[in-house]
C-alpha cells in the first residue's frame, strides 16, 4: 500500500471541524508522516486473522429492560449552552412554510 | 506533613490522631502551597470535601481518605472539564461509578486533576488549563495523560488519585513521577462516567504511593456495573491485597527480547537489569521470551484509538452541553465553529486522523487492518503466558523529557508509548512501580504485565519487587 496523502480539508468537513489554513497545513504534514509510518502494518500477514474489535470476548451485554431513574429534565439541561421551555435551543434548521 | 499512604492515614484516622476534616485541611494546605508551581489540579472544592468529611464513616474501608480524581471522571456537582475549553463550564450532573464506589467505601473524592486534553497526550502539556510540572524536577514533564494525578501524589498534594489509561496514561506518568500506577484488566472497573476517548482501550485505575494502596483501591473500585455494557460480569469477589508479602519463589517471569531495544535510555536499561537481578534474588525465574508483533503496536494503536476518538468526540457538537460558538449561521456552522474553538490542536489532529481511517475507501486498509494486527498482538501475549506467569519490561524508553521539547514531531511522541500500548490492545492488567534512582536523578518505573484478571498475583510480584528494590 502506497502511503496515501491525506486531504485534510475534506476530512475536516466530514468531521464537522472548521480548521484554519495554518492548521490544515500543519496537520497535513504531521498526518502524512503518521500515515507513512502506519503503512508498515502491511508487512504483517493478516489473511487468516479475525479483527479484534474488543479486548474481551463478552461485551455489549444488555441489561434488563426495566424502567429506572434517569437524569431529571432540569439536570439534563443544566449544561445546555442555550435552553428554552425545558428544551435545548438550537439555530433554526428548517425553512418557514410559505 | 502529608506524606503517608492510605494505610498510614487510615491508622491515624481510626486512632483518632487526626479527624477527616483535619486531613482534608492538610491536603488543601499542600495543594495551596504547591499547586501554583506544579499545576496538578484544575479545581478543588474544599467546602464540599469538608461536608463529606463531617459525615465520613471511619468504619468503612476508605473512611475519611481524600482521593484526587482525574478531570475526565465525572463527579456530581463539580467541574468535569477533561482539561478542555470544550467543557470549560461543564458541571457533572452525576457521579461516575468509580466515584460512587469511592464514596460508598467512605472516601472523600477531592480535587480535579489536570491532564492532557481528553486524555490525548503523554506529557501533560496538552491542557487548556496550563502545563503540569514534574515534582521531581519542575523543568521536566510529569508524563501523561494522567499528569495531574501522578504529580499530585508525587508532590504530596494527594494521598492517592484516580487516573485513566488508554495507551499508558496511568503507568507512564506514574513512572515519570516515581509512584505506583496500575491499569487493571479491561472490564474490571466500570467506565460509566469516564468521558470516553477510545472505548475498547480506556480503563480507570489508581495512582498511589505504594503497591498496597493500589490493591486497597482496586478492592473498592472493581466490580460489575450494569451501567457499562463492557463491564466484566460474573467475576468472583476478590481481595487484591491477598498476595501481598508472599513469596514469589518459582514465579516465571518473561523478558521479551523486543523490549531490550537499543532505543532505551541507559538509565532505563540499568533499571531493567536491576529489576531482573532483584527478581532473581527473590527466587523468580527470568526467561527470555518473544513478542513478535511488538513493533506493530504503535501503528495499530494510533489507528484504533483515533478512530474510536473521532466517533466518541462527535458528541461535542455545541448542542446539549459544552462550548457553543457565538452567533452561528445555521446548525452546520454551529457544529463546525463550536468544535473548532472548543478543541485544542492535538484533539483536532487525532479527530482528523480517526475520521480519515474510518472514511469510505480507507476503512479496510487502515481500521480493519489495525484490528487484525491487534489480534496478532494479543495472540503474542496468549502464547507468552503459556510459558511465563508475568512479563517484565520498561514503562517508557526514557525518563521524563524536558518541558516544551518542540523538536519532537507528533509521530516521535507517539512512538514513546511502545511499551504501554500492548496491555491496552490486549486488555491486560499492567503495573508501573518505581525503581529508586540516585539523588537528583529523574524517576524510572518498571512495568509488569499479567494475564487477564490476574491482578492479585500481579500485585504480589509487584509488591515483592517494590520492597526488595527499596
Amino acid at each position: 500500500m502506497e502511503p496515501a496523502q491525506i486531504d485534510v480539508a475534506y476530512i475536516a468537513k466530514l468531521a464537522k471541524l472548521e480548521l484554519t489554513e495554518e492548521e490544515t497545513k500543519s496537520f497535513s504534514q504531521d498526518l502524512n508522516q503518521v500515515l507513512a509510518y502506519v503503512a508498515q502494518l502491511e508487512k504483517w500477514d493478516t489473511g487468516q486473522v479475525e479483527p479484534m474489535y474488543h479486548p474481551l470476548p463478552t461485551f455489549d451485554a444488555l441489561r434488563a429492560d426495566t424502567p429506572g431513574c434517569s437524569l431529571s429534565n432540569e439536570a439534563a439541561l443544566s449544561n445546555a449552552p442555550q435552553q428554552e421551555d425545558g428544551q435545548f435551543r438550537v439555530p433554526k434548521v428548517v425553512e418557514s412554510a410559505h | 506533613m502529608l506524606p503517608g499512604t492510605i494505610s498510614y492515614w487510615r491508622k491515624q484516622l481510626t486512632a483518632g490522631s487526626i479527624s477527616p476534616a483535619e486531613l482534608v485541611e492538610e491536603v488543601a494546605r499542600n495543594i495551596e502551597s504547591r499547586n501554583p508551581e506544579i499545576n496538578a489540579y484544575i479545581s478543588w472544592d474544599k467546602e464540599a470535601a469538608l461536608v463529606a468529611a463531617a459525615q465520613a464513616d471511619l468504619s468503612a474501608p476508605l473512611g475519611g481518605i481524600p482521593i484526587a480524581v482525574k478531570d475526565n471522571i465525572c463527579m456530581q456537582g463539580e467541574p468535569t472539564r477533561c482539561a478542555s475549553r470544550m467543557l470549560g463550564n461543564f458541571i457533572s450532573p452525576y457521579d461516575a461509578t468509580a466515584v460512587t464506589r469511592l464514596k460508598q467505601a467512605g472516601a472523600i473524592p477531592f480535587g480535579r486533576t489536570n491532564m492532557d486534553e481528553f486524555a490525548m497526550g503523554s506529557a501533560g502539556e496538552n491542557s487548556a488549563f496550563g502545563i503540569t510540572r514534574n515534582p521531581a524536577n519542575p523543568a521536566h514533564v510529569p508524563g501523561g495523560s494522567s499528569s495531574g494525578s501522578a504529580a499530585a501524589v508525587a508532590a504530596d498534594m494527594a494521598i492517592a488519585a484516580l487516573g485513566s489509561d488508554t495507551g499508558g496514561s496511568i503507568r507512564q506518568p506514574a513512572s515519570h513521577c516515581g509512584i505506583v500506577g496500575i491499569k487493571p484488566t479491561y472490564g474490571r472497573i466500570s467506565r460509566y462516567g469516564l468521558v470516553a476517548f477510545a472505548s475498547s482501550l480506556d480503563q480507570i485505575g489508581p495512582l498511589t504511593r505504594n503497591v498496597e494502596d493500589a490493591a486497597t483501591l482496586l478492592n473498592v473500585l472493581c466490580g460489575h456495573d450494569a451501567k457499562d455494557s463492557t463491564s466484566a460480569p460474573g467475576l468472583p469477589a476478590e481481595d487484591f491485597t491477598a498476595g501481598l508479602g508472599q513469596s514469589i519463589a518459582g514465579c516465571k517471569i518473561g523478558l521479551p527480547k523486543e523490549y531490550l531495544s537499543s532505543g532505551n535510555a541507559p538509565e532505563v536499561s540499568a533499571a531493567l537489569e536491576r529489576a531482573v537481578a532483584t527478581l532473581t534474588s527473590l527466587g523468580a525465574e527470568i526467561r527470555e521470551i518473544s513478542l513478535p508483533h511488538a513493533e506493530a503496536v504503535v501503528a495499530a494503536y494510533y489507528i484504533i484509538a483515533c478512530a474510536e476518538a473521532s466517533s466518541n468526540l462527535s458528541r461535542f457538537d455545541g448542542i446539549r452541553y459544552g462550548f457553543r460558538a457565538e452567533a452561528p449561521n445555521g446548525l452546520e456552522d454551529l457544529y463546525n465553529r463550536s468544535r473548532a474553538q472548543g478543541f485544542g490542536s492535538e484533539v483536532k489532529r487525532r479527530i482528523i486522523l480517526g475520521t480519515y481511517v474510518l472514511s469510505s475507501g480507507f476503512y479496510d486498509a487502515y481500521y480493519a487492518k489495525a484490528q487484525k494486527v491487534r489480534s496478532l498482538v494479543a495472540s503474542d501475549f496468549t502464547a507468552a503466558f503459556n510459558e511465563v506467569d508475568f512479563i517484565l519490561g520498561p514503562v517508557a524508553p526514557t525518563a521524563a523529557p524536558k518541558l516544551n521539547d518542540t523538536d519532537l514531531t507528533p509521530l516521535q511522541v507517539y512512538l514513546s508509548d511502545i511499551y504501554t500500548i500492548p496491555a491496552n490492545l490486549a486488555g491486560l492488567p499492567a503495573i508501573s512501580i518505581p525503581c529508586p534512582q540516585g539523588q537528583g536523578q529523574l524517576p524510572i518505573g518498571i512495568q509488569l504485565q499479567a494475564p487477564h484478571y490476574a491482578e492479585t498475583a500481579l500485585l504480589r510480584v509487584a509488591s515483592a519487587l517494590e520492597s526488595a528494590l527499596q
